[in-house]
C-alpha cells in the first residue's frame, strides 16, 4: 500500500512538472529556427513544405494554429495549447498502457511482500 | 527570400520544424519506407508491452509522455541563431524500456502532428523513426552497453551512459534525416550531412543535459522506477568483490 501511494505521488508530481513546463515555460521558448528549419532556410528547400498539409483537414486545425489556441489573447494562446497537449498526451499514453498491460495477475508478484523497507 | 527577411526581424512566418519533417520534404519511396519500418517496430512494441509489462508501468507511461510533450515545446537557443529541443527517446527508454518507451514517443508525435500540425502527417513515419525509435532502440542499447561496462550500480556509469547515449541519439537522428532528405532529392547528401550534423552537435548537448537532469532526479528519489534499476542503494559503497577496483 505504501508503495502504491508513493507511485501515485510520483505520478502527480511528474504530471505537475510537465504542466508547469508547458504552461509557464512555453512562452519563453526560443523562436529561432531550429536544426532542420535552419538547414531548410539556408539551402532554400523550406518552400517545399506543403502549404496546405493533410493535418489542416482535421477539425483540430480550427482550434489550434500550431502551438497556439485560436481566438484567445496572444499571452494565453500558447500556454493553453501546452496545457491541452500535455493533458492529451498524458491521457492517451496512459490509455494505451492500460489497454495493453494485463490487469493484476495474482500469480505474478510485483514486489516482495513487506519485510522491512 | 521573404522568409529570410521576416526571420531576420524575429517573426515566425511558418511552423517551427525542429527535427520534425513537414509534408513535402520526402518523396514517396522515402515516405513509404520509413512508414513500413516504423509500423513494424511499433507492432513489435505493442506485442512486447502486452507480454512483459506490469500494471505499475501504466501511470509512468502517461507521466513520461506528458513530460516529453511539454519539454519538446521548449526550444532552447544554441549559438548561431538556431534553436533545438529535447527529443526524449533515450530518456523514455531509460525510464520505461525500449518497448513502452517507444509507444510513449509514438503518442507524442501523433498528438503533435494531429492536434498542432507539428511535423507532416505523411512524414509521421519518418518522424517517429528519427526522433523516437532511434532514441528508444539505438539510444537505449548504447546506454545499456556503456552503463554495464562502467558499472550498472554506480551513478558514474548511469550518468555517462545516459548523457552519451542521449547525445548520440540526436546525432544519429540528424544524420538519418539528412540521408532521407538526400534520398528524396530535396538536398544533396554532402550538404545535408554537414549542415544537419553541424547544428545537432550542439542540440545534442541540450538533449544530454536534460536527460541527465531527469535521470539524476529519479536515481536519487525513485531508482526503483528505472527500467534497469540499480541493485543497491546507489550511494552505498560497493562490496570489494563486485567493485571493479
Amino acid at each position: 500500500m505504501r508503495q502504491s501511494s508513493r507511485n501515485r505521488a510520483f505520478t502527480v508530481l511528474g504530471l505537475s512538472v510537465a504542466l508547469l513546463i508547458a504552461v509557464f515555460l512555453s512562452p519563453f521558448a526560443s523562436s529561432n529556427p531550429d536544426g532542420l528549419d535552419r538547414v531548410a532556410q539556408d539551402y532554400g528547400f523550406d518552400e517545399q513544405a506543403a502549404e496546405n498539409p493533410p493535418a489542416h483537414q482535421f477539425p483540430f486545425y480550427s482550434i489550434f494554429e500550431e502551438y497556439a489556441v485560436r481566438g484567445v489573447p496572444d499571452a494565453v494562446a500558447t500556454p493553453l495549447a501546452g496545457l491541452v497537449g500535455t493533458l492529451a498526451t498524458f491521457g492517451i499514453a496512459w490509455s494505451v498502457g492500460k489497454l495493453l498491460v494485463k490487469g493484476d495477475d495474482p500469480a505474478r508478484v510485483d514486489r516482495i511482500p513487506p519485510s522491512g523497507e | 527570400m521573404i522568409h529570410a527577411a521576416s526571420f531576420a526581424s524575429g517573426f515566425l512566418p511558418y511552423p517551427q520544424l525542429a527535427l520534425h519533417i513537414p509534408d513535402g520534404f520526402l518523396d514517396l519511396p522515402a515516405t513509404l519506407l520509413t512508414w513500413v519500418i516504423s509500423i513494424a517496430l511499433i507492432a513489435l512494441c505493442l506485442r512486447n508491452v502486452q507480454a512483459e509489462y506490469q500494471e505499475r508501468t501504466v501511470p509512468l507511461m502517461g507521466v513520461c509522455a506528458a513530460f516529453i510533450f511539454a519539454a519538446q515545446m521548449i526550444n532552447f537557443p544554441i549559438p548561431g541563431g538556431t534553436s533545438g529541443h529535447l527529443l526524449g527517446g533515450t530518456l523514455a527508454a531509460i525510464l520505461l524500456g525500449p518497448w513502452a518507451g517507444s509507444l510513449v514517443m509514438v503518442v507524442v508525435f501523433i498528438v503533435q502532428a494531429l492536434l498542432f500540425q507539428d511535423g507532416g502527417l505523411t512524414a509521421l513515419g519518418a518522424n517517429i523513426f528519427n526522433m523516437g525509435l532511434i532514441g528508444t532502440f539505438a539510444g537505449y542499447y548504447l546506454y545499456k552497453a556503456i552503463r554495464s561496462s562502467i558499472g550498472m550500480n554506480r551513478w558514474r556509469g548511469m550518468a555517462i551512459a545516459s548523457a552519451a547515449a542521449a547525445w548520440t541519439s540526436v546525432m544519429v537522428a540528424a544524420i538519418v534525416c539528412a540521408f532521407q532528405l538526400a534520398f528524396s532529392d530535396t538536398i544533396p547528401l554532402g550538404v545535408a550531412f554537414t549542415a544537419m550534423a553541424g547544428w545537432h552537435v550542439l542540440i545534442g548537448i541540450g538533449e544530454a543535459l536534460i536527460t541527465l537532469a531527469v535521470v539524476s532526479y529519479i536515481w536519487r528519489s525513485r531508482p526503483d522506477l528505472l527500467f534497469d534499476p540499480p541493485r543497491r542503494r546507489p550511494v552505498d559503497s560497493m562490496p570489494r568483490a563486485i567493485s571493479p577496483r
